[in-house]
């Protein structure tokens, strides 16, 4: 098939634009919000694994693409998994426990697009990193 | 399609294939596949990151991880511990060379720190044999926009205001050099590709093709475009197995989607590309030698004027640019002018990317904002030099420039620093060399590569080089006089001024630079005193790029 005009070519850019849409993001340092996820074994036995596709799905859907999902190693809260960290740049890092996949649409909504953390799933953070 | 979570990028640049890379690949494949996850996780190949002396690099996207020394057998733990269980492989992190400390993050090596790419966007995100990829990221909007929305001299015009100057090393003003091109009255007219890369320990141009071959393509065509050519030669040594293949593959991709050939985006501008091979000589890089042997005639340089520009490819006008030179050109046509011209110094805009080599921690690719500091380069980005050794001098521009000391780190780098500074920019080969160097050897080096390279067709070309190697041989052997130091002096710069063409016009940089800035490493050979700095006697241990 040929390209025939900028019009069509943008088409398949957007046709295509999903399949690298993670990378382009993750290249990019800076503005972009990061969604953490547990991921240790502790985390995936909790469902870990669904709540990341929940996300990943989720914002592809919605064509949301500042937003990078890091699969990311236990932080020693095995007893609330899956942890999920909302990383807002400017904002303070919120930690959050038992995200199951069904508690991920309401994250995306009241944190990220409403801008208020959601209280009752918040996990005190009682340590520091070096 | 389901939807990948993962993409996990596997270098196939010709470092990291050279350590297996592919292997590594194919068991990537055949794990996740037997693990149940070849639906979920991409597994990509893409080029060089620029990193090769850590290869076979792997890279898993979203997470940003970088796993550096990869085998083939630790396919089996990228899949088992990383994608499966969330962990990552400590062992494969990237390790600090002064800190110990492993690194996870692309973003937080220091390696990457300073870096601006934009040559190298592309390099290492997308998979170069996929055109899709390529226009899923903004590919072959520029040409769009250019053909479709934009006049030839509007074209020219934006190259001109972004002060791209030819990234080949001589440094002309690209936009300037299409415009002159345009500017010649011929129904026939050809846009040129210079991908010979000859300087020994560069392959910044090589890392472009294999990485990024379509940005080449489409800024051929938008360059074509605005000079008015309708043909297009890629010339590239068949050194380059890879690129050329990729280059091939990327050409079909292109004719298929109507993105070359005739009436191209539906207008009636048409242009195509062909490649030709090159032998690997150094003189063919030079562009009227390297027309001469696109027309199957000997690699041997003319004198100038006519330029091509004005008579090139049989006779025609015939704009060379160079492959980096090239890949910046889409990015200006879509962010404009001024986007680029606020990058960089006052007479050098954009980015640079060097290939660093010799005695440095972190052997690979970079690409840096002009106006940089070599110190910057050398120790923050490339990691110092290993070892603990004493930094000793840098020869930039290969075996056309010169050595910079440690008096001339802290000066912001661009075409005409390093022109003051004796040395120049040249292609953008960086060779780093510490305490234990003896730079009359180092000199003996380039001369032995020139005069090996010097293509005979002018007298103080052929002479001169073999007489200048023959005395530097005589010094190193601790035969010579001090008389014969003055001759040397003397007749590099006879050479220098009176050549043919740039190869030895230029050949006596190394030996006038390595005067100037370590006479006593001279006199120490002559007198025959042990010197401080440096083995006093030429062994030919570096064999890069010899070939006697
Ligand atoms: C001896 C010699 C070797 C050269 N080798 C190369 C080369 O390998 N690649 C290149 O792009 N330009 C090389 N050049 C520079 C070309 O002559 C020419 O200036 C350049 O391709 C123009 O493209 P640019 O304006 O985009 O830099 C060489 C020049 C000389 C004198
Ligand atoms: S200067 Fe050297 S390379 Fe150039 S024409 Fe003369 S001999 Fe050949
Ligand atoms: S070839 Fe893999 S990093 Fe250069």
């Amino acid at each position: 098939m040929k390209i025939k005009s900028l019009d069509e070519l943008r088409k398949i850019r957007e046709e295509h634009s999903n399949q690298v849409r993670l990378r382009e993001y993750g290249e990019m340092a800076g503005d972009k919000i990061e969604i953490l996820i547990g991921m240790a074994t502790c985390g995936i036995s909790s469902g870990a694994r669904e709540t990341l596709n929940a996300f990943v799905n989720a914002l592809s859907s919605e064509d949301i693409d500042n937003i990078k999902v890091v699969p990311v190693g236990c932080i020693g809260y095995c007893h609330s998994e899956p942890t999920v960290q909302v990383n807002i740049p400017g904002q303070k890092p919120v930690l959050y426990g038992n995200v199951k996949e069904n508690k991920v649409r309401d994250i995306i909504e009241k944190h990220i697009k409403g801008g208020k953390p959601i209280e009752n799933l918040i996990l005190h953070v009682d340590f520091e990193r070096a | 399609m389901a939807s990948t979570r993962t993409n996990i990028m596997v270098c196939c640049g010709t470092g990291c294939l050279a350590s297996e890379s592919e292997k590594v690949l194919k068991n990537l494949e055949v794990i996740a596949k037997a693990r149940g996850y070849a639906e979920e996780v991409q597994i990509i190949k893409t080029g060089c990151f620029g990193f090769c002396e850590q290869g076979p690099i792997v890279k898993v996207e979203p997470d940003n991880v970088f796993y550096v020394r990869v085998s083939p057998k630790d396919a089996k733990d990228i899949i088992d511990e990383h994608i499966i269980k969330g962990r990552k492989v400590e062992r494969l992190l990237y390790m600090e060379p002064n800190e110990n400390e492993r690194i996870k993050k692309q973003e937080d090596m220091p390696f990457y720190k300073k870096q601006l790419r934009v040559a190298l966007k592309n390099c290492g995100l997308i998979n170069p044999e996929d055109v899709y990829e390529y226009i899923a990221l903004g590919g072959y909007e520029a040409l769009g926009k250019a053909i479709t929305k934009m006049t030839r001299d509007q074209v020219i015009d934006t190259v001109k205001r972004s002060g791209l100057r030819g990234r080949g090393g001589g440094g002309f003003p690209t936009g300037l050099k299409w415009e002159i091109t345009k500017k010649q009255e011929s129904d026939v007219k050809f846009m040129i590709c210079n991908a010979d890369e000859g300087d020994p320990g560069a392959f910044m141009d090589r890392s472009i093709l294999e990485g990024d071959p379509h940005s080449v393509l489409e800024a051929m065509a938008i360059g074509a475009y605005a000079i008015g050519a309708d043909k297009g030669i890629i010339y590239i040594r068949a050194e380059y197995p890879l690129a050329i293949a990729r280059l091939n593959t990327a050409l079909k991709q292109a004719r298929e989607l109507g993105l070359l050939g005739k009436n191209i985006f539906g207008t009636d501008f048409s242009f195509d590309i062909n490649l030709k091979y090159g032998a690997g000589a150094f003189v063919c890089g030079e562009e009227t030698a390297l027309i001469n042997s696109c027309e199957g005639k000997r690699g041997e340089p003319n004198f100038k004027p006519p330029y091509p520009a004005e008579e090139g490819y049989w006779g025609h006008p015939t704009c060379v640019n160079n492959v980096e030179t090239f890949a910046n050109i889409p990015s200006i046509i879509m962010k404009g002018a001024d986007w680029f011209a606020a990058m960089g110094t006052e007479r050098s805009k954009g980015t640079k990317v060097f290939a660093l080599a010799g005695k440095i921690n972190n052997v690979g690719l970079v690409e840096v904002p002009m106006g940089i500091t070599l110190r910057e380069i050398i120790f923050d980005i490339g990691g110092g030099i290993p070892k603990g050794k004493k930094f000793k001098a840098v020869q930039t521009g290969g075996p056309s420039g010169g050595v910079i000391t440690e008096e001339g780190l802290d000066t912001p780098i661009d075409y005409d620093s390093l022109i003051e500074r004796g040395s120049m920019m040249g292609s953008g080969g960086m060779i780093v060399m510490d305490e234990d160097d003896n730079m009359v050897n180092i000199a003996k080096f380039y001369l032995e590569f020139t005069m090996d390279e010097a293509c005979g067709r002018c007298g103080p070309g052929r002479i001169g080089t073999k007489r200048l190697f023959e005395m530097l041989h005589k010094i190193s052997s601790g035969k010579a006089t001090m008389a014969d130091l003055d001759a040397l002096k003397q007749l590099a710069y006879m050479v220098k001024d009176s050549s043919l063409c740039g190869l030895c016009q230029t050949a006596p940089n190394p030996v006038i630079s390595t005067m100037k800035h370590f006479w006593d490493e001279y006199v120490a050979l002559v007198k025959d005193e042990d010197h401080p700095q440096g083995e006093g006697r030429y062994v030919p241990k570096n064999k890069i790029g010899m070939k006697s």
